[in-house]
């Protein structure tokens, strides 16, 4: 078998058009910026006297015009390769985007039900349902919706890549995109369709399970990010005083420090063996808990009973998981308090680098979100409905947990959102650094960082990985733009 | 406005300290010296001999005790030997007579140690590659403050137009682009010979032998390793882009935010009512006000600026102080690594403080009694 082409047998007339609509575009551009610097104005609606309203148009609504169809045009060419990737009978003719196209099916049917649904049913669906109406958090919603739903059907039902994560096949070393396998297996997928990297690997699979390698980790590390924020940043804000400072001198402490020194100093074999990220990690994951069993108690403390069912299920819960992250019976090296947990009550062990890893994101994010959610308890503590629940009696932590905290999610849900593209930011550092999960993890760091080695050669194995996370986090960086706007205009 | 700049420098040299006993008490700890001796006395030493070298070489005393010295403002340690009674010590060098050797030598002093990888003085290491980080920063600087802040006040003029809509979108997707990202992007793009577009011209006969653009492959380099000596346009404009395209994004959206208020303000109302043209009221009035709350962001960019200096400097090749901290980091050269932090963290702070004073000098609305 040959090499595919990008574009396939559709590509003889969609390649033209698509070149046209990019020049289009350019034209109208130029055209657009030349008209405005020399004064043209767009036109305007003119109501005449008889009722009617017309549309005067000036050149500059004809250049915007055409930038606006070849955008549309440009669009129907990409809807012009899936298609083709769904229609037509052979790989090659499918050529490698409509090839990709078809693997990412059950992308595309998830993603189209997502939104056929989400939009039908928007006036009933709150804050969430009202990000349809901004076109900039739709398509923030699309692209972070098409990476999770790629990294579901990756990770957890493999259906999108076509080879595994580490399998190798030596002759297709540094292979260009759309390479046959030579002599391929029974059932196996007979291309790389975006070529091998420098050990023989399929590029387009491993970027698909590192989608699900960094959609797994960063969600969890920036929810016990804000978990830890809150728990401190609540009573710093609430209480004042020493605490306050105390807290916050420490805060700076940890946000005065250079991230990638703290990277290095943390990841390094030495300071492993030492112990250092596990003992972080036993005060770190302890704040979840707490948050937990305090937002229960303060809840529900006038009825003993069903406070007792709820914190205590928060709490043994809680410190079953605790105790089966942080220790690990196995593992020889560690200092003893690390193995003093019985190993049958010990639940899952989670591999030595993917712990420190995760330790180091959240400790590296927590300080800002003390910050933050310090700054809004300060503002919130003065309203009214505070006072009201202070005359009513409440305690201090029912009404931080349960009046102040509510009432502070507008910021936090836009927030929390941006820290997710951060925190994958940060993973991908790790990874560039050579810091990350493991050496042959597909995270998108580290694959990053085995292609770019030979990168003016072969520049196709860094290429993929680095896109995918330029466009997730573009995405809910641009999700969060459009939930700040939404959550303003209530 | 003199307590609060001291309080505030208090505040720095307490968390400078605080900041520099934990980065020495990460680095010092039993697994790093066990290595360190290891590398520099024998790789089969056995446990005994290892502590017996460590006390030797002065890493046996307590945490603290050896901060202090660090420091420079406890002792030096001297110990004497028990066979052929020489003293050695912190403070004296090699064929030094101990009488002369001063009691103290550590930051204080000026006496950073020694780097075991460079086999140098790190007092003589870093200040060379200070420098080389300080020119491409410099130019960082200079390309991504003019350029951030133009795209700021142009989007944040006319809140809502298709040109703020247009600016913010690519200021958002410039935050999205870590320079890992960047850099590998502008690389394949401009630096391949066989991929993007020096590799189009290439085929187009424009670069390469006869070409117009110039008789090289590429239109810029993808490493920065000749810019150490001599810098060129052909190859630092790739890191230097790659380190101002993502902070510029985030500037750039400070000034949009800052100026689109200001320009609600009433001073600009009445000024458009007076008639004032657009193009004054922009230039004169509303951009001072607009301009002080980005220099609050630009100050605290450096931290930033750091993390994209050490990647920048690692992708390009580059050997200023970034790559010498991850070289420091990664083989384990304590004293080096030590020093590193202590720029790193001083550069932070000192930013800090700077953009607290500044903030208070430029804001006439604020006034500390």
């Amino acid at each position: 078998m040959e090499q595919l082409t990008w574009s396939g047998s559709f590509g003889a007339f969609l390649n033209p058009l698509m070149l046209v609509s990019v020049v289009i575009f350019i034209a109208g551009f130029i055209a657009n910026t030349v008209l405005t610097i020399a004064g043209v104005r767009a036109g305007e609606l003119e109501f005449s006297g008889d009722g009617t309203v017309s549309v005067s148009r000036t050149p500059l609504d004809y250049a915007l015009m055409t930038m606006k169809y070849a955008v549309l045009l440009f669009v129907l060419c990409c809807l012009g390769y899936i298609v083709g990737g769904l229609v037509l009978p052979t790989t090659e003719a499918k050529g490698i985007l409509g090839a990709m196209a078809l693997r990412l099916l059950p992308v595309w049917i998830a993603l189209i039900t997502t939104f056929a649904l989400s939009i039908y049913f928007k006036r009933k669906l709150g804050l969430y349902g009202k990000l349809f109406d901004s076109p900039i958090g739709m398509a923030g919603f699309a692209l972070v919706m098409f990476w999770v739903f790629a990294a579901v059907f990756s990770g957890i039902f493999p259906l999108v890549p076509t080879h595994g994560a580490i399998d190798l096949i030596s002759g297709m070393r540094n292979e260009l995109p759309g390479m046959a396998i030579a002599t391929p297996d029974e059932g196996e997928y007979p291309f790389y369709l975006l070529g091998g990297d420098n050990l023989g690997r399929d590029v387009f699979s491993r970027v698909f399970f590192g989608a699900a390698d960094v959609l797994a980790i960063t969600p969890v590390a920036t929810l016990f990010a804000f978990m830890v924020g809150i728990t401190l940043g609540l009573p710093a804000g609430y209480f004042g005083g020493t605490l306050d400072t105390v807290l916050t001198f420490i805060a700076n402490l940890a946000l005065a420090f250079p991230v990638i020194l703290l990277f290095f100093l943390l990841v390094t074999p030495e300071i492993v063996a030492a112990g250092v990220p596990q003992y972080m990690s036993m005060v770190l994951f302890l704040f979840p808990i707490i948050f937990l069993v305090v937002l229960f108690n303060s809840r529900f403390h006038t009825d003993p009973t069903r406070r007792n069912i709820y914190v205590g299920i928060a709490a043994v819960v809680g410190f079953w998981a605790y105790f089966s992250l942080i220790s690990n019976a196995d593992d020889g090296d560690l200092p003893l308090i690390f193995r003093i947990w019985p190993e049958y009550l010990d639940g899952f062990d989670i591999a030595g680098n993917l712990l420190i890893v995760f330790v180091s994101v959240v400790f590296v994010n927590s300080p800002t979100v003390f910050r933050i959610v310090r700054g809004i308890t300060l503002d919130v503590k003065t309203r009214d409905y505070v006072a009201a629940a202070q005359t009513r009696g409440e305690g201090p932590w029912y009404i931080m947990l349960w009046e102040i905290l509510p009432n502070a999610r507008g910021p936090l849900i836009v927030d929390f959102c941006l820290r997710i593209g951060y925190t994958t930011i940060l993973l991908g550092t790790l990874g560039f650094f050579g810091l990350g999960v493991s050496p042959e993890s597909p995270d998108w760091g580290s694959t990053i960082n085995e292609g770019r080695r030979l990168l003016t050669i072969y520049p196709h194995p860094a290429l993929p990985p680095a896109l995918a996370l330029m466009s997730l986090v573009l995405g809910l960086n641009l999700l969060a733009d459009g939930l700040r706007e939404e959550s303003l205009k209530d | 406005m003199g307590a609060f700049i001291l309080r505030r420098t208090g505040v720095m040299i307490l968390t400078a300290l605080c900041l520099t006993l934990v980065v020495f008490f990460l680095t010092n700890l039993f697994p790093n010296l066990e290595k360190l001796a290891k590398t520099q006395g024998n790789a089969r030493m056995s446990d005994a001999e290892v502590v017996s070298w460590l006390d030797r070489n002065g890493y046996g005393g307590p945490m603290l005790v050896r901060y202090g010295e660090w420091l420079g403002v406890m002792p030096g340690w001297t110990r004497e030997d028990a066979e052929t009674g020489v003293i050695t010590g912190r403070c004296i060098d090699f064929g030094m007579d101990a009488a002369d050797a001063p009691v103290r030598c550590g930051l204080l002093q000026g006496d950073l140690g020694f780097s075991t990888v460079s086999d140098e003085d790190v007092g003589n290491v870093l200040p060379r590659r200070l420098m080389l980080t300080l020119k491409l920063m410099a130019y960082a600087f200079g390309l991504m403050v003019p350029a951030a802040l133009l795209i700021g006040v142009l989007a944040g003029m006319r809140e809502g137009s298709r040109l703020d809509r247009t600016l913010s979108t690519l200021s958002i997707a410039s935050t999205a682009t870590p320079e890992y990202v960047s850099g590998v992007i502008f690389i394949v793009l401009f630096a391949s010979t066989t991929a993007g577009v020096s590799g189009m011209l290439t085929e187009w006969g424009w670069l390469g032998d006869g070409g117009w653009l110039g008789d090289r492959r590429t239109l810029f380099l993808g490493s920065a390793r000749s810019a150490m000596t001599d810098i060129t346009f052909w190859n630092f404009t790739l890191p230097v882009t790659t380190i101002a395209l993502y902070g510029m994004g985030y500037i750039a959206r400070m000034t949009r935010a800052s100026m689109a208020e200001v320009m609600t303000a009433q001073y600009i109302r009445t000024a458009r009512l007076k008639g004032v043209s657009f193009r004054n009221i922009v230039l004169k009035h509303a951009l001072r006000n607009a301009l002080i709350a980005p220099f609050t962001v630009i100050m605290l960019q450096f931290p930033w600026l750091l993390t994209g200096v050490v990647i920048v400097e690692t992708l390009f090749n580059y050997n200023g102080f970034g790559w010498t901290m991850v070289q420091a980091a990664s083989n384990n050269d304590i004293e080096l690594l030590l020093a590193c932090s202590i720029v790193a963290v001083f550069v932070v702070l000192l930013t800090q403080l700077i953009s607290d004073i500044g903030y208070v000098f430029l804001n006439p609305r604020i006034r500390i009694s």
